[in-house]
């Protein structure tokens, strides 16, 4: 049976009948005929549709996070909160009517066309509510944690710095738990009989429901797949989604890995990866946007399999390995040899992404020993894009020389690729001037980039070439990234 | 003497201290913006029977149209009509100025994402679906996409532009010093957030009301009504607001209403045309990119004796708005500086892409990136400090204050006693701390250290007018009502820039009532005809005008009324807060306002302005084109990675002259918008475009604008204190939407600094623009190879 897609809305319980596969932007525009929110691309990448979304989660932790509504689907709705622009402006703050954020926006002069603005207002509004909910009481909101909460937001008229402003004048007020109406986990099958989504609970159930159904689409965030149906390239009947199955949500950890579920997003994983690695948790951070990492997963951006996806050059570096499953088997892959070409990959018919296995090695193994990770992303504006390169070192040293090395880029073939000659040139060797120049010279020897928007050939082999120096000067402890200032 | 306007008013009025004019209003919509309750076109309310619209774009650059085959796009979901060129019962036009540009593709195509035909169909969705299955048949022709191959070949799209005084290339050769070179700069897409859009809503006897997201209402009603072969007067054109503009919905958007209305028409249904992103980008023109080509002579104080420039703009396939765009680059290629032998020549060069059009700016800040990249070059082959080049050069006492187009600079004792550019510059310089900054960044850069900082000052004098004389006019209706409320209209359009705020502050002010007692209604060529374009900076200074004199019409019949209720003389009474004061005595204006209405006073007027004192001669390019000039002043402090070009802007000081600000606030909103929005056209802001001609950057996931984080964190605005305008402009402002943008180019001469510090600023860096973290590594590498040793 197909059951409405329920779902709390602006804090009332709604049951929508409608295409599992509608984008919430729509339905919210034509359907529930709540216009505040606007498109702005239908690509996720200016914010000017963005809602604030809290999904069930079988671990227990749920909030209210910004994310794009014209590349999410009604289907994912299901069991979730949402709410919009409408539902803000209904609150309460003292004797007036919105949200702090909204009255701080208003005062400030933070609005000059308007177009931008209820995502602006929703993407604020998130941080704070995050910030208010947050057990670290103390923690005063920093400007970049505002910059972090915008990066998914463009603003073509104001320049940013009164939005800026508003975040910080908001931030100082009580701000109000935001209106929710929790609606229980999602049915089986939700949607309209031509267009559903099957949530399964359980491994077994979906790999089950991927034998029966060799014409479903697999989705885990939507954030690569969906821009299909936002494009109106796309309708699919039926949708699967990975969101709810319990061993997918999983992130555990022992002494000599950090094991990932396929359903775990960018934003569940970035607390665990801080930990080890602050230059992929720095990465993490310009990867996409809020919006983009609170649905985004690791898993999911290793199975689209792009050349200049993020997540595979640390992965790759990191020497992790997959977990993959079907309704046959399981077997364990190294990162190594899943990409094959192109946008392929090993993966089976009817198999999936379990999970992402990263060895954790300490930085410091003792006194002589000790590692290094970096991973450097060039690309033309410092917030959410592309990577035009994407360059990740893993360095062991033995005193002053490397003991063992994994570099891999992205941006740089037609797959992340490792780049073993540039390693060997490092292995046994003090990171000199010799060294970083054998180590350039098998990076040139290696890739043969493309030239697209994002870079020349000529641009790509020298930037990529050039990150051996900055590794070296990073690791000497001079500031190497203009960020850094 | 000007026969049209409205006698002048007495300049004493526009002096007088003033309540609500020049005090912090924020933006009128403000409320609704934040709580989701502006309204903007895609958002009214669907009648019954709504139809959509997506356009068929063509993916060849160049090329004759064989056959269009529509018939599996017809039978589509949902689809009602296809709608091709043969379509159209009027005119197939939809040019500015040249007849040269077609609604819909007619025989040939020009380039990729010209619109070929409309797919009318019960929802986006269905139309976006059938609009891919149109098969377009086109055989190929040779495309060109650069504009110097067009200037080999001559290939324009309209006549070429000279702007000549002297004799420029005698003085180059008679100087002591001599330089040649070239700089390129891209074009830039206006990213407004909301994209095109338009509603057309048929009538009865062939009327059409269209709501378009359009900076000129009077163009789209002419077009439309040329489209379908009616007269103007049964079309009606409306804009309450628009998600964003800068010059993007100049001419731009009457192609999309046009073919909404043509949609409605056919079809008998309200028809709606909203652009999906990428279709917009393709589809729309952007800011011209331009090469620019130099020669010139100087002596070793770096005074330029003569300057020769080809500048060659990147006009796409037809000429839109070109003309004039080329014509404010030759008048501003002079920016601050005297230049007395000069000869400016400005080509359009018909390419195949996508017609370039208005954008902030319009032409002035890529001859202002030319000048500023002459005098760098200057500098750098002299060994001195670009400071010093642009001091010698100034226009001033010892220089010369007449442009090369012979309007005079300076008004007044300006040049005697309070030379605006000199307060500028001195203050920027000053607040930045500009010699200390100086000294530290030297001593970072002596660390050779892989990151390198740089820093420049950028001046700016921008001409403000419309170049053509004609279209500087504004018009305003305004009516009192029986309780005192006002009904404002005017023939400007709201873009976010503030200017209803303003212009209601103008007629508050006349009425000395509260601000939320004027009403903003949507621009409507039914209410105030005949309107030029929003544009050129000049909304507030025209409509604001033409507002005030309408305001100022009534309040003389109103105060008659109050003399003979008060018994009183004018200068007696006095209007404010709500209320007709005479000594002691006093009513509400409403209650005045009902005492009109007894004696049959009429409460309505229409107002009226025509800029005072312009004129211009195309031909000659000769005149005074410029009511005034506005000017500004930026120091910004750069940073650049030297391994991979990533680069940052670190700290921007700005003053810039608003006149008496009419809104400190939202000026503060336009110099700091416009600034970021000029610091990502010539930082990470890139078309890019295959060897097809298809342009590849079509979406924010490919084509960059600046972020929150990309704002220097250190940014100080000042506006200029104290200077109303010389000229009688409304409460002596001056305007302010363009002019800070040029500020920006303050980042890209701070990069150059940047690279140019590799060769101890002995040489010039070859850094075009954007100066992508590409350019800036290639410049970088560039600059080490050429200097050697001295790294
Ligand atoms: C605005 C924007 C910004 C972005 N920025 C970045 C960025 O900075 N860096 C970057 O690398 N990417 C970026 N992306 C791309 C995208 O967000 C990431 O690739 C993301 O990690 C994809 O995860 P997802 O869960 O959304 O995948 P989905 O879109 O749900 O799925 C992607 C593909 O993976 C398959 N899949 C999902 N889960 C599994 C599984 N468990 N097993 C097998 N197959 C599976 C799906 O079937 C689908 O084919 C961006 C995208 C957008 C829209
Ligand atoms: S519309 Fe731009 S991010 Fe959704
Ligand atoms: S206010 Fe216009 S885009 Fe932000």
């Amino acid at each position: 049976m197909t059951e409405p897609i329920r779902f709390s809305l602006n804090g009332c319980a709604v049951e929508a009948r409608c295409r599992a596969d509608m984008t919430v932007l729509e339905w919210l525009r034509l359907e529930a005929l709540l216009r505040g929110t606007k498109e702005g691309c239908a690509e996720g990448d200016c914010g000017a549709c963005s809602v604030l979304l809290k999904r069930p989660d079988p671990r227990g932790r749920s909030a209210f996070q910004a994310a794009n509504s014209c590349i999410m689907l009604m289907g994912q709705l299901d069991g979730a909160s949402l709410v919009t622009v409408e539902g803000l402006a209904a609150m309460r703050t003292g004797a007036q009517s919105g949200h702090p954020v909204q009255l701080a926006m208003e005062e400030n002069g933070s609005s000059q066309c308007g177009f931008c603005t209820p995502g602006i207002v929703s993407a604020l509004a998130g941080l704070l509510d995050r910030q208010s909910g947050s057990e670290d009481a103390d923690h005063t909101l920093a400007e970049d944690d505002i910059h972090d909460a915008l990066a998914g937001n463009l603003c073509r008229c104001t320049g940013y710095r009164p939005i800026v402003e508003a975040a910080c004048a908001a931030a100082s007020q009580q701000i109000a738990p935001l209106p929710d109406h929790p609606v229980g986990s999602p049915n089986a099958v939700t949607g309209e009989d031509s267009s559903q989504m099957l949530h399964p609970a359980t491994l077994d159930e979906l790999l089950a429901l991927l034998r029966q159904h060799t014409d479903a689409t697999l989705l885990a965030g939507g954030t690569d797949i969906s821009l299909d149906v936002a494009h109106a390239r796309a309708r699919w009947e039926r949708v699967i989604s990975t969101r709810n199955v319990t061993e997918l949500r999983n992130i555990s950890e022992n002494a000599d890995v950090l094991t990932l579920g396929a359903a775990v997003t960018w934003q569940e994983a970035l607390p665990f990866v801080a930990e080890h690695w602050p230059s992929f948790a720095t990465l993490i951070r310009r990867f996409g946007s809020t919006q983009i990492r609170s649905m985004g997963t690791v898993a999911g951006n290793l199975a689209t399999s792009s050349p200049i996806g993020d997540g595979a050059p640390a992965l790759l570096a990191l020497g992790a390995s997959l977990r993959l499953a079907s309704s046959q088997d399981e077997r364990t892959l190294p990162l190594d040899d899943f990409f094959l070409d192109y946008r392929k990959n090993a993966l089976r018919p009817g198999e999936i992404i379990k999970a992402i296995h990263i060895p954790l090695t300490g930085s410091e193994l003792d006194e002589r020993r000790h590692a290094a990770f970096r991973v450097y992303k060039l690309s033309k504006r410092y917030d959410q894009d592309i990577s035009t390169v994407c360059g990740a070192f893993s360095l062991a040293f033995e005193g002053d020389r490397v003991a063992g090395a994994r570099i891999a880029f992205g941006g740089m073939a037609a797959t992340p690729m490792r780049c073993t000659a540039a390693a060997d040139a490092l292995l046994g060797k003090p990171l000199d001037g010799a060294t970083i120049s054998a180590a350039k010279a098998a990076i040139a020897g290696t890739f043969k980039p493309m030239s697209d928007m994002r870079g020349s050939a000529a641009y790509r082999a020298m930037a990529a070439a050039n990150l051996v120096d900055r590794l070296a000067h990073d690791l000497s402890g001079e500031t190497v990234e203009v960020m850094a200032l | 003497m000007n026969i049209q306007s409205k006698p002048p008013v007495a300049a004493q009025k526009l002096d007088a201290e003033t309540r609500i004019v020049g005090h912090d209003h924020v933006h009128d919509s403000a409320s609704r913006h934040v709580r989701g309750q502006a309204v903007y076109i895609d958002d009214m309310p669907d009648l019954p029977g709504t139809l959509h619209c997506a356009p068929v774009l063509s993916n060849v650059a160049h090329g004759k149209i064989l056959n269009i085959d529509f018939d599996k796009a017809r039978a589509s979901e949902g689809v009602v009509d296809v709608l091709l060129a043969s379509d159209i019962p009027g005119k197939n036009e939809v040019a500015p100025i040249f007849a040269d540009e077609p609604f819909l593709a007619e025989g040939k195509v020009e380039h990729v994402g010209q619109i070929v035909g409309l797919v009318v169909a019960d929802t986006l969705a269905h139309a976006l679906q059938a609009a891919r299955k149109v098969v377009v048949d086109i055989e190929e022709l040779t495309p060109c996409f650069d504009e110097a191959e067009a200037f080999e070949a001559q290939s324009r799209t309209l006549p070429d532009q000279h702007l000549k005084r002297g004799d420029a290339q005698q003085a180059i050769e008679a100087a002591a010093r001599r330089l040649t070179g070239r700089v390129k700069m891209g074009g830039q897409d206006h990213f407004y957030l909301e994209a095109h859009t338009a509603h057309a809503f048929p009538g009865e006897a062939g009327d059409m009301t269209v709501w378009s997201s359009t900076q000129h209402p009077t163009e789209v009603q002419v077009h439309v009504a040329m489209l379908l072969g009616v007269k103007s007067h049964k079309v009606d054109v409306k804009c309450r607001r628009m998600g964003g503009a800068f010059g993007g919905k100049e001419s731009q958007a009457t192609i999309i209403a046009g073919l909404a209305a043509l949609a409605a028409h056919a079809t008998g249904q309200p028809c709606r045309f909203r652009m999906r992103r990428d279709d917009d980008m393709a589809a729309t023109g952007k800011r011209h990119g331009y090469t620019i080509n130099y020669d010139v002579g100087f002596d070793e104080t770096g005074r330029i004796h003569g300057l020769k420039v080809e500048a060659l703009a990147h006009s796409g396939h037809v000429a839109d708005l070109t003309g004039p765009v080329i014509a404010r680059t030759l008048t501003h290629l002079d920016n601050c500086y005297h230049i007395e032998h000069a000869d400016f020549l400005g080509f359009a060069a018909k390419t195949n892409t996508v017609s370039n059009t208005a954008f902030r700016g319009f032409g002035g800040p890529q001859g202002m990136v030319a000048i500023e990249a002459i005098i760098d070059d200057i500098a750098r082959s002299l060994g001195r400090d670009a400071q010093d080049i642009r001091a010698a050069n100034y226009y001033g006492a010892e220089t010369g204050s007449e442009t090369p187009y012979g309007q005079s600079v300076f008004v007044g004792d300006e040049l005697a006693h309070d030379n605006p550019l000199r307060n500028v510059i001195e203050r920027v310089t000053s607040n930045a701390r500009w010699d200390e900054k100086r000294t530290q960044i030297e001593a970072f850069n002596a660390k050779r250290g892989v990151l390198r900082k740089g820093l420049a000052m950028m001046p700016v004098k921008f001409g403000i007018s419309f170049n053509l004389t004609t279209l500087n006019q504004g018009g305003a209706l305004v009516h009192v009502y029986m309780d005192g409320s006002v009904h404002l209209n005017h023939g400007g359009t709201e873009m976010g820039q503030g200017l209803n705020t303003k212009v209601a502050q103008v007629v508050a002010e006349v009425f000395g009532i509260p601000l939320g007692d004027v009403q903003i209604t949507p621009s409507d060529t039914g209410k105030v005809p005949n309107t030029s374009a929003t544009a050129a900076s000049s909304g507030s200074d025209l409509n604001g005008m033409a507002a005030f004199n309408a305001a100022s019409e009534i309040k003389a019949r109103m105060l008659d009324v109050a003399c003979e209720h008060f018994d009183a003389m004018p200068s007696d009474i006095d209007f404010r807060d709500g209320q007709v004061v005479c000594g002691d005595r006093s009513i509400s204006f409403g209650t005045l306002a009902k005492y009109c209405w007894m004696k049959r006073i009429s409460l309505s007027a229409e107002g009226f302005y025509a800029t005072p004192k312009i004129h211009w001669d195309g031909k000659t390019m000769k005149g005074r084109p410029f009511f005034y000039f506005t000017y500004g002043a930026a120091v910004a402090e750069v940073v650049i990675d030297t391994l991979t070009g990533e680069n940052r802007c670190l700290s921007v000081d700005i003053v810039q002259d608003c006149g008496k600000s009419l809104n400190p606030v939202i000026d503060l909103g336009q110099i700091e918008g416009a600034f970021v929005q000029g610091m990502g056209w010539l930082t990470c802001e890139e078309l890019w475009w295959d060897e097809k001609g298809r342009l590849r950057t079509v979406g924010p996931s490919t084509y960059k604008i600046p972020g929150s984080r990309d704002v220097p964190p250190v940014f100080n605005v000042e506006l200029l204190e104290n200077r109303p305008n010389p000229e009688e402009t409304v409460y002596r402002s001056k305007a302010v939407g363009e002019p800070p943008l040029m500020l920006s180019i303050a980042v890209w001469l701070a990069l150059r600094d940047a690279v140019s510090s590799l060769s101890g600023h002995r040489l010039a860096a070859a850094l075009d623009a954007p100066a992508t973290p590409e350019r800036v590594l290639f410049a970088v590498e560039d600059m080490k190879e050429r200097a050697g040793e001295l790294i």
